[in-house]
């Protein structure tokens, strides 16, 4: 992004002020001996200028976390090695630089924040003392003007009460919060720039939408560069002026912002940016007439804890759910994280017995049955869960899995077989690969395996636990796709369980949505995106990124 | 807090219970008539008979087990066959050994063991840390017995650096008390020091794999920093809890080693009881053993409390 | 969507690698402690099972006329059919005038079967139990409240407590010695047992109606095999040192056998003069214990690098 200016006289001022803060030229990291590919990152340039928000985008493998860590020289102890090229910061390069003087630079001239917020604060230290840290090391401040500086920090990145947030340890503190506190400790000696590696990933959408927009604002105030890794496109249209797409490690498209979103030139950022579900829901036929073929009354969820002292704790998971589900029809239920829908999923599937209400499929309540008397429905209730890589039973073949349950209702290993062989077809794999082992596939494939199992099951109701949730993009799109022709072909009921909005509107005839274990609002995908009645409901579609984007439909 | 003390307190209870249980249960099940076996091959009827009495064994089980512990409560762990006196007169004559050794054994592992095993994670893949595994497994694998006669032969024997065996008590002087007790000390705490810097490299290096550290890193903060500050203090809980779990080795290694070293400690007691089917004063070792292994343990669950504040909220 | 926090994502996705059991052994032997440990058990076990052809006398034989002879020394024995022949005592004899040499080899095989036998059975016993604890709720809490009392009672100990009370012989040093290792192995199934059980391919056995034993055996069970093999290998290594250190005290094997301990036993009271009776079966003794834990440390970081943090 260099300016183009026609007036002699202030260009060397003007050069002055808008010289980039970071620029890398022409950097490779070399990943180690016997990976799948010789660079981790391959030959890469890039500029970030002050108030300028650079977006590296790319799927999980791209390299645009690599980049990250090699800027901030984090990559030491790994086998990762910078081969090739320069990062000029303030005058220097940073992969020359003694490690004294890199250390002397960090969070005083950048600084950096993680994904998972989670575990990147240290569990026995209070927040207080961490941040500190960062005041004890680079500068020279007594205790008072410390704390005097901690506590206009926090204000600043919006946390209420910065004494008790100081005082406390990680632990008592949400996602939410303990981000605001990395951040408040990344940017405390203001530094002039940020990288943030996809610091809103692990967060709920509506805590996400509030970090993006602390972060902008800090950023506009201080006049701060900042590089951004993320997989979302919704996030990239938020917040970047200048987006790079990584793929395998080398840059296929660079670019302004709106350039790079709307007139996507390489084939691949197309195809990434089409696979970005889009937030407006179809319009669907209503199943009025079809049957109901699951409908739970009231159902809760409370687990009792009971200390040796004290009185027992009741925690209610799940609270007077009533929801129904017709054959031929998707209901999508939505929530964020705590608010009961994998409860729901997992009672209705009786993986585990909910404390009250009922569930009625197909006429009868099986929220009470157990062992012999629940056999019979358990095959025609499937489930599909969130992790492809722990779903199926790494010692065995996938074969095996999927004839597993079929055989267990007598059904001759011969027969199931074959039917196994349908499925891996209906769902996009080679039939010959069932006695193959779960390793020798991709995280897609295995959900596709996990869908066909279920599907050999032939059930009347199956439900998706978050069956997109840990993949790529790319991949999402064609499992969602997956999903729909399985509904429209096996005409069964579906629950998809998610906490993706622009997934429900995708796949949802009807949505619910969740919080603190109960439904606050249900109606047809329509009705809900686009006329929600709930405050909550709308809380949560306003914070879908860059919502009124229309990825899909490019 | 202070539940989880008292908690932690409580939950001591039903296992010395069980350990009560089962130490009492080991003569009664024991196939045969436990007083024959006790009274050995040349016993006559009458001294059968008498240490039947004395057992309490013409009585039902239940009343036996009740009587037994109601005696133990009162601090009374019987009286020995062998020696004729109070079994608790006899601990007390013999504690001051045991306990020095102990002691001085833990001394030398937590200041030995704990820098070896941080240096080894902090070096991981060097020659340091190769030395630091070796050395662990090589202490693990030398019978505590064969080293103590090892370390006899060259340092005493052959160097004439320490006596051979034998114990000063600490009244006669610190430096016989030291010279009798540093080389006993030391072998015992080989053994204990392969586990404790085995453990604690571990967990430093799994700590050193926490996304904390990289953000300690991240604040541009050193190494020592990053090691003393953040990864050890993370790591101290399974160090802790293993220097507890090692106790087991200390008490079993204290039972081989006063043997080697010829000390008069409640170790060389419980062997000496063993030889003569002392079986009062056998059940009363055990219990007191294992006693002082769950209380330590105990302490060792409340430093947690210190260690680490999430147990404190 | 949740990129890997592992900052080389490029290597951990999608390049799916099929771990063959060679691969998996040759990983195993590049290592070159698991090679010396393998060889040297290799060996005691050769040594041990091939005793009698190795120019060994009878281990229990006394000979009056050569006691506490130094390693080295020639006497002359009978060579049965009236005449005789002389004979070397590489490692010297002990006060009775028996053989060390021999004695060691023949020792070899009390401590093998004993470390072998302790191996199998508290395996054996400890993954039975694990299992039924890990599910079956009720037993559960009954078998732990009795493990932890086994466990607060420090192994030697309890290993004495049963021997001293029961006859003198092989078959009870074995019982006396695995009575403490079972609650360990039961711990360790059952915590693979409970984790596993939440495993989703575990529930989604569960959701196409596998029953519950068949879940146990098809999906649970081999959770545990390679935890148990490295425990196993533990197991074998303390077993041969808790058996040496209970004859050493008087305590195991009747004195006549000879096992190491007995012959480090009998060598205390001269060993400032003779120190070699005491020697051999030590070295012995460490070298096959050695070997044992050099082959299960490699064992453990190949084939469950978690179990790393265990003890």
């Amino acid at each position: 992004m260099l300016d183009v200016t026609t007036n002699p006289e202030s260009k060397a001022q003007r050069a002055q002020q808008d010289e980039p803060i970071l620029t890398i030229e022409g950097l490779s990291v070399a990943l180690p001996r016997g990976a799948d590919r010789p660079f981790a990152v391959e030959n890469l340039d890039l500029e970030i200028h002050r108030k300028e928000t650079v977006c590296i985008v790319g799927e999980s493998g791209s390299g645009k976390s690599v980049t990250a860590h090699t800027v901030m020289g984090l990559i030491g102890a790994t086998q990762l090695k910078p081969v090739a090229g320069r990062i000029m910061f303030d005058g220097a390069d940073l992969l020359q630089m003694p490690p004294d003087r890199l250390r002397a630079l960090r969070c005083v001239g950048l600084s950096m924040i993680f994904q998972e917020p989670m575990t990147a604060l240290n569990p026995i230290m209070t927040c207080g003392a961490q941040i500190d840290e960062v005041l004890r090391w680079h500068t020279d401040l007594n205790a008072t003007a410390r704390h005097v500086a901690i506590v206009r920090m926090l204000e600043e990145v919006n946390l209420p009460d910065p004494e008790r947030i100081m005082a406390a340890i990680p632990q008592q503190l949400s996602g939410g919060q303990r981000q605001r506190v990395l951040i408040a400790m990344a940017l405390i000696l203001h530094p002039a720039l940020l990288i943030a590696d996809e610091p809103t990933t692990a967060l709920d959408v509506t805590t996400q939408a509030q970090i993006l927009r602390l972060l902008k604002n800090i950023q506009q105030n201080r006049g701060m560069g900042m590089l951004f890794i993320t997989h979302d496109f919704g996030v990239v249209a938020d917040i970047a002026d200048h987006v790079i797409v990584m793929q395998h490690g080398r840059v296929v498209e660079a670019g302004r912002a709106e350039d790079v979103l709307l007139r996507p030139q390489h084939a691949y950022t197309q195809a990434l940016i089409r696979a970005v579900p889009n937030p407006k829901p179809k319009s669907r036929v209503e199943r009025q007439d079809a049957p109901v073929v699951l409908a739970t009354s009231d159902l809760g969820k409370t687990y009792a804890t009971r200390p040796l002292f004290g009185a027992p704790r009741k925690i209610t998971a799940m609270h007077g759910v009533s929801l129904e589900v017709r054959r031929g029809e998707t209901l999508g239920i939505i929530g964020e994280s705590g608010s009961g829908k994998t409860t729901f999923a997992r009672s209705v599937s009786r993986l585990i017995e909910p404390s009250s209400g009922a569930i009625m499929f197909e006429g009868t309540n099986i929220g009470s049955l157990n062992g012999e008397a629940l056999r019979p429905y358990r095959r025609q209730i499937q489930i599909v869960f969130q992790d492809p890589y722990r779903s199926l039973n790494p010692r065995r073949k996938i074969g095996d899995s999927i004839v597993e349950g079929p055989v267990n209702y007598g059904i001759g290993r011969v027969e199931a077989i074959d039917r196994a062989r349908q499925l891996m077809t209906f769902v996009s794999l080679n039939p010959e690969a069932l006695d193959r082992y779960p390793h020798q596939f991709s995280g897609g494939q295995r959900q596709r395996i996990c869908i066909a199992r279920a599907l050999a099951m032939e059930p009347t109701l199956l439900i998706a636990d978050e069956a997109v949730s840990a993949l790529d993009v790319s991949v999402q799109a064609q499992v969602l796709e997956l999903l729909n022709r399985v509904r429209r072909e096996f005409d069964l009921a579906m629950l998809f369980i998610t906490h993706d909005l622009r997934v429900a509107a995708q796949v949802c005839d009807r949505v619910a949505v969740m919080s603190k274990g109960e439904v606050v609002e249900c109606d047809s995908a329509q009705a809900i995106f686009q006329r929600p009645q709930h405050a909550y409901t709308r809380s949560l579609l306003d914070a879908i990124p860059a919502r009124h984007w229309t990825f899909g439909e490019m | 807090m202070a539940a989880f003390v008292i908690r932690r307190i409580l939950a001591t209870i039903p296992v010395l219970g069980m350990v009560a249980v089962i130490v009492f249960l080991i003569l009664r099940l024991t196939p045969g008539d436990p007083a024959t076996l006790l009274a050995g091959d040349n016993a006559t009827l009458a001294q059968i008979e008498e240490i039947r009495r004395h057992l309490g064994l013409d009585r039902s089980i239940v009343v036996q087990f009740v009587s037994w512990i109601g005696h133990l409560l009162r601090g009374d762990f019987g009286e020995s066959f062998f020696f004729k006196m109070p079994v608790a007169a006899l601990i007390a004559d013999r504690i001051q050994p045991t306990l020095s050794l102990a002691l001085m054994t833990l001394i030398f592992t937590i200041v030995i063991a704990v820098p070896m095993g941080v240096i080894a994670a902090n070096r991981r893949g060097t020659w340091v840390d190769h030395a630091v595994m070796t050395f662990s497994v090589g202490g693990f694998s030398i019978p505590v017995f064969v080293l103590g006669y090892l370390l006899i032969y060259v340092f005493a024997i052959r160097l004439n650096w320490f006596p051979v065996q034998g114990f000063k008590s600490f009244d006669a002087g610190i430096r016989p008390f030291l010279s009798h007790l540093l080389l006993p000390s030391l072998t015992l705490s080989v053994v204990y020091i392969a586990l404790v810097a085995r453990i604690a490299r571990a967990s430093v290096i799994e700590v050193l794999n926490e996304d904390y550290i990289r953000t300690a890193y991240s604040k541009g903060l050193t190494n020592r920093v990053v090691l003393t500050q953040h990864a050890l203090r993370n790591a101290a809980i399974p160090i802790v809890t293993v220097i507890g779990m090692g106790v087991a080795l200390l008490i079993g290694g204290a039972v081989v080693i006063e043997s080697v070293y010829n000390i008069p400690g409640l170790g060389r007691l419980t062997v000496d009881a063993v030889l003569s089917r002392d079986y009062p004063t056998i059940q009363a070792m055990v219990l007191l053993f294992s006693f002082i292994y769950v209380m330590i343990n105990m302490l060792v669950d409340l430093s947690y409390a210190v260690l680490d504040p999430r147990i404190r909220y | 969507m949740t990129n890997s926090l592992n900052v080389a994502p490029a290597m951990v996705v999608e390049t799916p690698t099929k771990r063959a059991p060679s691969a998996l052994l040759r990983g195993l032997f590049q290592n070159p402690a698991a090679t010396i440990g393998a060889t040297l058990l290799v060996l005691i076990i050769l040594v041990a099972v091939l005793a009698p052809y190795l120019g060994t006398l009878d281990p229990t034989a006394i000979d009056p006329a050569s006691r506490n002879a130094l390693p080295g020394s020639v006497s002359t024995l009978d060579n049965g059919v009236g005449g005789e022949r002389s004979y070397t005592h590489w490692m010297g004899t002990d006060s009775l005038g028996r053989d060390i040499y021999s004695r060691v080899l023949y020792g070899g095989r009390v401590s093998l079967i004993v470390g072998l036998s302790v191996a199998t059975l508290s395996l054996g016993f400890g993954l039975l139990i694990g299992l039924v604890a890990g599910y079956v709720r009720w037993v559960d809490a009954v078998v732990m409240r009795i493990m932890d009392g086994l466990m607060a009672i420090p192994s030697i100990l309890l290993a004495i407590a049963l021997v001293s009370l029961s006859s003198a012989g092989l078959g009870n040093v074995v019982v006396a010695i695995t009575i403490p290792e079972i609650p360990r192995v039961v711990r360790l199934v059952r915590a693979i047992v409970l984790s596993a059980r939440q495993e989703p391919y575990v529930e989604a056995a569960i959701s196409v109606g596998t029953r519950t034993p068949m879940i146990l055996f098809r999906h649970i069970l081999p959770n545990t095999i390679a935890p148990l093999i490295v425990q196993g290998t533990y197991v074998f290594g303390s077993a041969i040192l808790l058996e040496a250190i209970l004859s050493f005290l008087g305590a195991g094997t009747p004195p006549e056998h000879p096992t190491w301990g007995n012959i480090i036993a009998d060598g205390r009271a001269l060993f400032r003069i003779y120190p070699h009776t005491l020697l051999f079966p030590g070295i012995f003794l460490a070298l096959t214990v050695l070997g044992v834990n050099l082959l299960g440390d490699q064992l453990r970081d190949t084939l469950d690098p978690r179990l790393a943090k265990r003890i």
